[in-house]
């Protein structure tokens, strides 16, 4: 039986190999996609450009525009002395904030009743804003400081900053692990879904299923060279990401695949369970998508915070595999802790195999037959 | 001519019987931008709304104290731990028992009276940066306008009244919503899928099956051919468009400053380029599995490199220069500048110029490969 | 005589290093029923294809109703029909669909439609349901017939009674039969032996060339054996 199971795992090998395009796309999207978006994929925000709108340039107002254009960050793209101008900048997308001085600034200023000044912002794209906002006002703030020097100081409580695990806030660090979460999940979710509705279409999955195989030996057969394909690109995703990125893989990489394994498991069992639900290949494709794939990349952490989601969908989130995935990454690769603080997240993805495997091979034979 | 036409049609009808008999696609069409603007819109947001403090005080004075006060009542900070010891909270976020650590140094009150000046330490878990990022904007934020009532309090013959007093105004966006930021570019994505996706597997299709073999044969003209491929999928395409931003006006509240018709047009010809994508797709492949991957892989890097997610501004010059290149871009700028600044035409020509060009030479190029390989 | 409907003259199609046709020369006269034999992967499929414009030829020439197939492909199209071995009607589309779908492409008045659909189903005896829930034999019959449907000088068929029960086979040659009686050129491949006895001529092609051609009569005397199954047997075996 050994024998059969080899040489039917043989046989999927093959299948995966001839399909070169399949396989190149496969290969190749994940060391794609950490390069290009390790590079491309930033939050952080430089060039600002600045519109100044100053009524009645005095030396105050000089001072603190010469401020910005030494700040390094802001560019001035105008100065102007109507907000109009502001309106068609932000319009055309050629300026990102704008500081309109009130009249009179500097006479304000040294009669020590507040000197008035509006930060206008373009908020479409809200995160950037935010930033922008406090670049800007910390320039304001330590003119300011500047020239209140002599007044009697402020208090002034400084923070001491420390970014744990991700100093500089490299979004990369951030997404490596979900991207090979991703990852896995296409190959072991996807492909194994659409390979055996596949055959289940063109009815060789019942030579399968008379044969001496068990169903559960006909679903490992099937499973284990897309398993392979996925170790691969998790290798690869790693080493690209270490090497072109220096993304920091603290922890135990013994431990990481074992956990990749068990996501694998997880994946496998959904693909099984959908091709064993749907009638054809193609509604087997886009179910897998919509049930597997979608989830994963949204509503696991990824990309958007899953404490910021509402709590439907933090609740949602609960059931999907890749975010207990994550975080188990996450917390190999950039705090390079062990199992003694992942066990939990372990445990539910050890559950999640159990249910889902049960539920996957009962349904697979009588479905077919 | 006129036997063109007459083919065209024959062929139209048979498209959009087959379209709105295969029930899978149907359900799938209708619910894909309810599904997507619901579940991404409320998922794509970096907001915090509570930030889990681990507390070490080791001061455990007023100052210290009404610190830690005006950070909880901000509503953003939940203190959920506290002791003395440093290495407990490290544990604690090694644990994701928190989120981040104030630590209050002993003698923070007296160095605030003496010197005027003392230090805290904020340390966050950085494993999201954007987070963490925020979460400390925040906490920064709370903390000056502490030192400033701190100054106040110590010296209340002097009003410490700020020196410069600023006013912000976010534009467009003054709750600084992100929703409104992302739903637009969700109706591109959607716009996307349904362009690029639904073209390429429809054709393949029909490869797979052996029916344009059979078309092949017959005298419909490959022009003839391809116009009813992609007409239907036009059509249908800038349908859910136009349900989506019923959806994103009513249900969602994303404004519509400018003219919709501006973006309808926009829509319509960024239509062409995605169809023209999606059929040069269709002839490099041969199973309808390898057209969904291939898709797939291209609408992300389109989508990712387009500045739907994080700003083109934020990304190195050649991303910038390849994003030019990109009519997701273009799409998307042309989106927001309309529905949430209100431009114009005069505003947005040359991005709509861009596309129009794009448009041509997609479909263009996809026409003559499709010539090349049907042969 | 009257000028050949097809005519084939040193065709030849290479993929790379392998020559799927072999330099194949011969002709049909119109009305005929010409089977065009041969083992699986003998190169039938290829020929059709480069005789449909499907494919093209690397060498060689061919006519079709008079008109070259490598410079006047489009005109050729509008007076041919074709049934490939792949069943090639719309599943998801019910038989008046499909019928109308390709009247139209042809160029058939609305009416000549209507009236060639109620004929066709009630000689085929099929109810208007989706093609898709037919069994196969009527899906084959029902091809066959919408290959027809425009009156084209040739029909080309490629193995239309693969899987297809005996009796249905028979009606299937009947419906050949009828159509040539029309005039219509029938050119058929196919790799049943049997179904040689049926054609007007046929040959035999072997490793992407011809070795045989002829009646049906006249080879069985030249090579001396009583079925056309023998004689292809005698042929291929060296291969």
């Amino acid at each position: 039986m050994t024998a059969t199971l080899r040489a039917f795992m043989i046989k999927e090998f093959r299948h995966i190999l001839r399909d070169r395009q399949t396989l190149t796309i496969l290969l190749l999207m994940p060391l794609v996609q950490v390069v290009l978006f390790g590079f491309a994929l930033r939050s952080d925000v430089r060039d600002v450009r600045l519109v100044v709108v100053d009524p009645s340039p005095d030396h105050a107002t000089l001072a603190l525009r010469a401020r910005f254009a030494a700040a390094g960050r802001f560019r001035i793209v105008a100065v102007t002395p109507s907000m109009q101008t502001v309106e068609i900048f932000f319009r055309r997308g050629e300026g990102d904030v704008a500081i309109a001085f009130d009249p009179a600034f500097a006479a304000r200023l040294e009669s020590a009743g507040p000197a008035r000044l509006l930060l206008a912002v373009d908020a479409s794209d809200p995160n950037t804003a935010t930033t922008i906002q406090a670049y800007a006002r910390t320039v304001i703030t330590s003119y300011e400081a500047e020239i209140g020097a002599r007044e009697g100081q402020p208090v002034r409580i400084v923070p001491e900053i420390r970014m744990r695990f991700n100093p500089t806030l490299e979004s990369v660090n951030l997404f490596v692990p979900g991207l090979i979460a991703l990852v896995l999940t296409l190959v072991s979710a996807l492909m194994t879904a659409i390979s055996l509705s596949r055959e289940k279409e063109r009815g060789t999955l019942e030579i399968l299923l008379v044969s001496p195989l068990r169903p559960w030996q006909i679903i490992v057969g099937k499973v284990m060279p897309y398993l392979g394909l996925a170790f691969a690109n998790v290798l690869t995703a790693l080493l690209a990401a270490w090497l072109v990125f220096q993304v920091p893989f603290r922890g135990s990489l013994a431990l990481l695949l074992a956990e990749s394994l068990l996501y694998s498991t997880v994946s496998l069992s959904l693909g099984v369970l959908v091709a064993s639900r749907t009638a054809s290949q193609r509604v087997a494709m886009l179910v897998a998508l919509l049930a597997t794939m979608l989830p994963s990349a949204l509503l696991s952490g990824m990309v958007f915070p899953v404490a910021s989601m509402p709590p439907v969908l933090q609740w949602f989130s609960t059931i999907v595999p890749a975010r207990w995935f994550i975080i188990i990454a996450r917390g190999i690769m950039l705090k390079g802790v062990g199992l003694e603080y992942l066990w939990r997240e372990t445990m539910v993805l050890g559950a999640m195999t159990m249910v889902l495997m049960t539920a996957a091979v009962r349904s697979f034979k009588p479905r077919v037959a | 001519m006129i036997l063109n036409f007459r083919i065209v049609r024959v062929l139209l009808r048979k498209e959009y019987l087959q379209i709105f008999r295969d029930k899978v696609m149907v359900r799938q069409m209708v619910m894909m931008p309810f599904v997507q603007l619901l579940v991404l819109s409320s998922a794509a947001t970096f907001e915090v709304k509570t930030a889990q403090l681990y507390l070490v005080d080791r001061d455990h004075t007023a100052a210290s104290r009404g610190l830690v006060d005006r950070l909880r009542a901000s509503g953003r900070f939940r203190v959920v731990d506290a002791s003395p010891s440093m290495e407990l909270a490290g544990e604690a976020l090694l644990k994701r028992d928190a989120g981040m650590i104030l630590g209050i140094p002993a003698g923070f009150e007296r160095d605030v009276v003496r010197t005027r000046s003392a230090s805290v330490q904020l340390v966050f878990n950085a494993e999201d940066g954007a987070l963490a990022g925020v979460t400390n904007s925040y906490a920064q934020q709370i903390i000056a306008a502490h030192s400033h009532e701190l100054g106040a309090t110590l010296r209340p013959m002097v009003v410490e009244a700020p020196l410069i007093e600023v006013r912000t105004r976010g534009w467009y966006n003054q709750e600084l919503d992100y929703s409104d930021y992302m739903i637009p570019g969700i109706l591109v994505q959607l716009l996307t899928l349904v362009g690029t996706l639904l073209t390429a597997m429809n054709i393949v299709r029909e490869k797979e099956l052996g029916t344009l073999e059979q078309l092949n044969v017959t005298p419909v003209p490959r022009g003839a051919f391809i116009a009813a491929k992609l007409i239907p999928l036009w059509t249908i395409a800038l349908a859910e468009f136009a349900m989506g931003l019923v959806v994103a006006s009513w249900v969602f509240g994303v404004p519509m400053r400018g003219s919709l018709i501006l973006v309808f047009i926009a829509a319509c010809i960024y239509l062409v380029v995605a169809l023209g994508i999606g059929l040069w797709i269709s002839t490099t492949v041969d199973t309808q599995q390898q057209a969904m991957f291939i898709s797939f892989f291209v609408i992300l890097i389109y989508l990712l490199m387009s500045g739907l997610f994080t700003p083109i501004r934020s990304m190195p010059q050649w991303a910038q220069w390849m994003a030019e290149l990109n009519p997701v871009k273009h799409f998307i700028w042309i989106m927001r500048a309309v529905l949430l600044k209100g431009a114009g035409l005069n505003d947005v020509w040359r991005p709509l110029g861009i596309l129009a060009v794009s448009g041509v030479v997609a479909l263009t190029l996809a026409v003559r490969q499709y010539g090349k390989t049907a042969a | 005589m009257t000028a050949p409907t097809i005519r084939a003259h040193g065709l030849t199609r290479r993929f790379g290093a392998f020559t799927a046709v072999d330099n194949i020369s011969f002709s049909v006269g119109a009305g005929e029923v010409f089977g065009f034999l041969g083992a699986n992967g003998a190169g039938k499929t290829t020929a059709i294809r480069m005789l449909t414009g499907l494919l093209a030829p690397t060498s060689g020439e061919a006519q079709v109703a008079g008109l070259d197939v490598a410079s006047q492909m489009d005109q050729i199209r509008r007076r041919i029909g074709y049934m490939s071995q792949r069943f090639s009607l719309y599943d998801d589309l019910t038989v008046l669909e499909n019928i109308g779908l390709y009247g139209g492409i042809y160029g058939l008045a609305g009416e000549q439609i209507a009236q060639r659909s109620s004929a066709m189903l009630k000689r085929l005896n099929l109810a208007d349901d989706l093609v898709g829930r037919l069994p196969l034999g009527w899906k084959q019959k029902l091809a066959f017939s919408v290959a027809l449907l425009h009156d084209p000088a040739v029909v080309f068929l490629d193995e239309p009674t693969g899987g297809v029960d005996p009796i249905t086979r028979r009606q299937f040659w009947e419906l050949i039969y009828a159509a040539a009686e029309r005039g219509t050129t029938v050119f058929v491949t196919t790799h049943y032996m049997d179904e040689a006895e049926y054609c007007d001529r046929i040959s035999i092609m072997v490793d992407g060339r011809i070795a045989a051609l002829g009646t049906p009569a006249e080879l069985k005397a030249k090579w001396d054996v009583p079925t056309i199954d023998e004689l292809f047997v005698r042929l291929a075996r060296p291969a």
